[in-house]
């Protein structure tokens, strides 16, 4: 062996533990690093200021200050110089309910707490078990008795008659009800080793990516009835909620397919290892974590079916959107639809902000790698 | 080969709880498994050790049909695996497996993992299961972490945990797939002493592990694999002494320092 180097050196030594040395911490040094840091920052940050300074005190004035709250008579909304919230407080029935019964609001009013409670009950993540999925479609069951009616004592109303946030909220509701188990079938139709059963599924997956969703509500309210037979007729509701729920599956399929791969082969052979049968590995198995994986991308097509729910308005259904608009229509109050449109606004951004910051709540614990 | 030819095997090895008759395996053009023969008595221990690649995974992954083979006939515990599902899952049952990176459900708890095998498959109540799963985390010696997830165990830990659920089906045959490959050195012979005492009590094994030590310790037969061919086999105090083939000798001088 040749000699060792002479060079290489470690010291040992019995070092106590402690804190790692504190850090530089103050507003003034935030300020420095973050707004003003090197002199084209400074620029967009003093622009971004001045732009702030010119909006903020007119918007304050227009939507506080000097805004009309509370009247019966749009003649005090001309009168003020601010936004007119009065002509929510005037329309609001109208405007969530469109053109449901107005004696049965009440129902509309069931139907969205039992809608919004499953929601937040969701979020929960004890509550996660196929129990849920059951739940789900009892509260479903339950909602489309309140709103048809024609049971119980309940006065019928068809659903020519729903309308506004209720028509919003159940479209919505029967989407993801129906369409997350269509989306898991597609993708393990697409993963199948069956080919028949592989080819349907990318077919349907295929064609209805490819087209937009506008389309197939007129296919759904437009051509469909064309091809029926004499006599039979489908409600309208109804074929643009499957035209919704087909659209929401071939986006979802494609999702879940994503969480599919991410599982490692060894989980598979585990499952066939201990004498699983394929709908025990998939149900116990596989899917759990798949989903778990895409949740937060799921959540995004989810946010994306509620929003598109206002597209149902061109068919001819009276979502919240459309009952708006119909709502201010009445001469008296047409001046004011910004208020009522900033009104609603206000509504899709409470419910989408909701399931934003739950998906990116979920994200988080991923991130951490926590058992979910 | 037939199934009258495989009937005629079983009466001609009638002791043997496996048997590998002529087994053929290509993955594509490659030819992974040939010609393998190999005959495992009940109660008996083989150990399988080879260069990567030569096949031994690809061997008892045969055993429970995790891979299919093409030619030749496999008979577990008196069936012959085919592809009927039933068949296979008749075979599963019977045999335990346990992987080189355990292959734990991670969205399960530890007793969880452990019972879903035998509640699924088998039908057994769950309270019967869970006492059952308790025992055998017992004598795999980590009953405190009943409750725990497999991501907040140690690599050896998880492989205790993934033999218990083998267990749990009362498999007549463990297969082994390099159990401790995949650990860090200090936790090798926690899991290697457990797999001495299951074979202490009698279990058949099957082992493809580089363990030297262990396969001389356990082993009634050791078996060299290299390209796909079963190049050696004889019992442990032959087999590392008196090594017969040139390649058996280089892997052994590459293997023990």
């Amino acid at each position: 062996m040749t000699a060792r180097s002479a060079i290489s050196s470690a010291v040992p030594v019995a070092s106590p533990r402690r804190l790692p040395p504190a850090r530089e911490r103050g507003v003034v040094r935030w300020l420095r690093r973050n707004l003003f840091d090197g002199p084209s920052n400074t620029i967009l940050t003093v622009l971004a200021l001045w732009a702030l300074f010119v909006t903020i005190p007119e918007l304050v004035r227009w939507a506080i200050i000097d805004a009309v709250w509370h009247t019966d008579d749009p003649q005090r909304c001309r009168e003020a110089a601010g936004a007119c919230w009065a002509v929510v407080a005037e329309k609001y029935r109208v405007m969530l309910f469109g053109t449901f019964p107005y004696d049965q609001h009440w129902r509309g009013v069931l139907a969205i707490l039992i809608i919004v409670g499953m929601g937040i009950i969701s979020a929960f993540k004890r509550f996660w078990s196929y129990w849920l999925f059951a739940a789900w479609l009892a509260a479903t069951a339950v909602v489309l008795v309140l709103m048809l009616g024609g049971v119980l004592g309940l006065e019928p109303v068809g659903t020519h008659q729903w309308g506004g946030l209720p028509l919003t909220l159940v479209m919505f509701l029967g989407t993801v009800v129906g369409g997350m188990p269509a989306a898991v079938f597609l993708a393990l139709g697409r993963r199948s080793s069956l080919p028949i059963i592989r080819a349907l599924s990318i077919g349907f997956i295929e064609i209805v990516r490819g087209v937009p969703l506008i389309t197939v509500l007129f296919m759904a309210s437009l051509m469909f009835p064309l091809f029926m037979p004499e006599g039979v007729t489908i409600d309208k509701f109804l074929r643009a909620q499957i035209g919704m729920t087909l659209f929401f599956a071939a986006y979802a399929a494609e999702v879940v397919r994503g969480g599919l791969q991410a599982i490692p082969r060894g989980q598979y052979e585990a499952a066939d290892a201990i004498a699983l049968s394929y709908w025990q590995k998939t149900s116990r198995v596989v899917l759990p974590q798949a989903l778990r994986i895409v949740l937060p991308a799921l959540m995004n097509d989810i946010i994306r079916a509620f929003k598109n729910t206002t597209f149902v308005s061109i068919i001819g259904l009276f979502d919240v959107l459309r009952a708006t608009s119909t709502a201010i229509q009445d001469p008296l109050w047409v001046l004011y639809a910004i208020e009522a449109y900033l009104f609603i606004f206000l509504l899709y951004f409470v419910f989408c902000f909701a399931m934003s910051r739950y998906s990116e709540h979920i994200e988080r614990d991923l991130a951490r790698g926590r058992n979910l | 080969m037939s199934e009258s030819g495989s009937r005629d095997d079983l009466e001609g090895a009638p002791d043997a709880i496996v048997q590998m008759r002529g087994v053929h395996k290509w993955f594509g053009d490659f030819h992974v498994l040939r010609d393998i023969n190999l005959n495992v008595g009940r109660g008996e221990r083989i150990v399988v050790c080879g260069p990567s690649g030569s096949g031994k995974s690809t061997l008892i992954r045969c055993i429970n049909r995790l891979e299919d083979h093409q030619e030749g006939d496999i008979v577990v515990d008196g069936t012959l695996l085919t592809p009927d599902i039933r068949k296979i899952e008749t075979v599963r049952r019977k045999v335990g497996m346990v992987f080189q990176d355990f292959n734990l459900f991670p969205h399960l708890s530890v007793i969880e993992n452990l019972t879903l095998g035998p509640v699924l498959a088998q039908h057994e109540p769950q309270t019967e299961a869970e006492t059952r799963a308790v025992e055998l985390l017992e004598r795999v010696r980590i009953p405190e972490q009943a409750r725990k997830y497999p991501g907040q165990l140690s690599g050896g830990q998880q492989q205790r945990v993934a033999i218990a659920r083998a267990l749990m089906l009362r498999p007549k045959i463990m297969l082994f797939d390099e159990p401790t490959s995949a650990l860090d050195p200090e936790m090798i012979n926690e899991v290697l002493d457990v797999m001495t005492e299951l074979a202490e009590a009698g279990m058949t094994m099957i082992c493809v592990t580089h363990e030297m030590g262990f396969a001389r310790k356990v082993a009634d037969l050791v078996v060299f694999m290299d390209e796909g061919e079963i190049v050696e086999a004889a019992p442990p105090d032959a087999f590392f002494a008196n090594p017969e083939n040139e390649r058996t000798k280089l892997f052994l001088s590459q293997i023990l320092h």
